[in-house]
């Protein structure tokens, strides 16, 4: 840890996470709660940013609200080619999140498209890539957990995906 | 049938290009962007909320680094279950604080494993003691837990960023 969160930190992270206020002062609005001034609330989320707890501050959308499909895609790929492989994947900005993992099915990514074309066209140009042995498409066909609120413990990952 | 979606017009996906960036940490954060786009500050808020009304928007506001904010370990488990008791023991993984996302997907010959639960701890043994508790339970003994071992990328996604 970089630096201790004071009392007012965590209410500050607790609100920002939850109920960022879509009004034009946002900043004032959210001190007036924890009675401090907005300049007060500027200051500390640029802290809290330069320390590493914030990864960012902004809109988080719904892919499928917005008309985007997206599925998780298990590769096996070729070990003396792992990297290049990699890197070529994560060319795709549609890829966005990639793991390594302990598996056969060595490598692990997220991919989201603009239409079920797009996002099967990519699959295929992938699938197509010297050093990929399987590739596997697995998009979700049920839910049942899409994400909690672990409360300051979890980043509440943009993981909404697939 | 395809899912319907509301119209999203050139104004909406301008902000949305904006709005998915850093949030400029100033007092009238929207003011730039509004004039930006050629729209007013109001304007854009009054489509920010109405976005955020029709679910596009998810949220406003932080994504916090997690291994910086405590529970710094995770694992995916894989689940090899019969179709007609998917419903339920999903459901029942549903109910564990640990498990953050719990999902059905296809499985094929070499990949059989039909349930995927993202189990958090703070260790490797949290999250194994939360996967033996679950096959106690259900009596599935065929599961797997996956963990990453390196990450290669991470982002969050750019949306209409093809038309820019």
């Amino acid at each position: 840890m970089k630096k201790e969160l004071d009392q007012i930190d965590k209410e500050l992270l607790n609100i920002t996470q939850r109920n960022f206020p879509l009004i034009a002062n946002p900043y004032e609005e959210i001190g007036s709660r924890l009675d401090i001034s907005g300049e007060e609330v500027i200051e500390r989320l640029k802290n809290l940013k330069e320390t590493g707890y914030i990864r960012r501050l902004g809109g988080i959308f719904s892919s499928k609200k917005l008309g985007y499909v997206s599925t998780l895609v298990a590769a096996k790929v070729e070990e003396d080619k792992y990297y290049d492989v990699a890197e070529m994947i994560n060319e795709y900005h549609g890829v966005t999140h990639n793991y390594r993992r302990n598996h056969k099915f060595n490598l692990w990514f997220t991919l989201i498209a603009p239409s079920e074309e797009e996002l099967e066209k990519q699959f295929n140009e992938i699938s197509d890539l010297t050093g990929i042995k399987t590739l596997r498409n697995l998009p979700a066909t049920r839910f049942f957990k899409l994400g909690v609120n672990l409360n300051m413990k979890e980043d509440q990952s943009e993981k909404e995906v697939s | 049938m395809p899912v319907e979606i509301d119209e999203i017009d050139k104004i909406d996906k301008a902000i949305i290009r904006e709005v998915q960036e850093d949030l400029s940490l100033e007092a009238r954060p929207y003011r730039k962007i509004a004039e930006k786009i050629g729209i007013t500050e109001d304007e854009l808020l009054t489509r920010l909320n109405r976005l955020d009304e029709e679910g596009k928007l998810r949220r406003m506001g932080v994504i916090l680094h997690h291994r910086e904010s405590g529970y710094s370990f995770n694992g995916m488990g894989a689940w090899i279950i019969p179709e007609e008791k998917r419903e339920e023991i999903g459901k029942l993984m549903a109910t564990y604080d640990e498990i953050s996302h719990v999902y059905e997907r296809p499985t094929y010959p070499d990949w059989p494993y039909s349930l995927f639960s993202m189990i958090h701890g703070r260790s490797k043994e949290d999250v194994e003691r939360v996967a033996k508790d679950i096959s106690k339970k259900t009596g599935i003994e065929e599961y797997t837990i996956l963990y990453s071992t390196e990450q290669l990328k991470k982002v969050s996604m750019k949306y209409f960023r093809e038309e820019e």
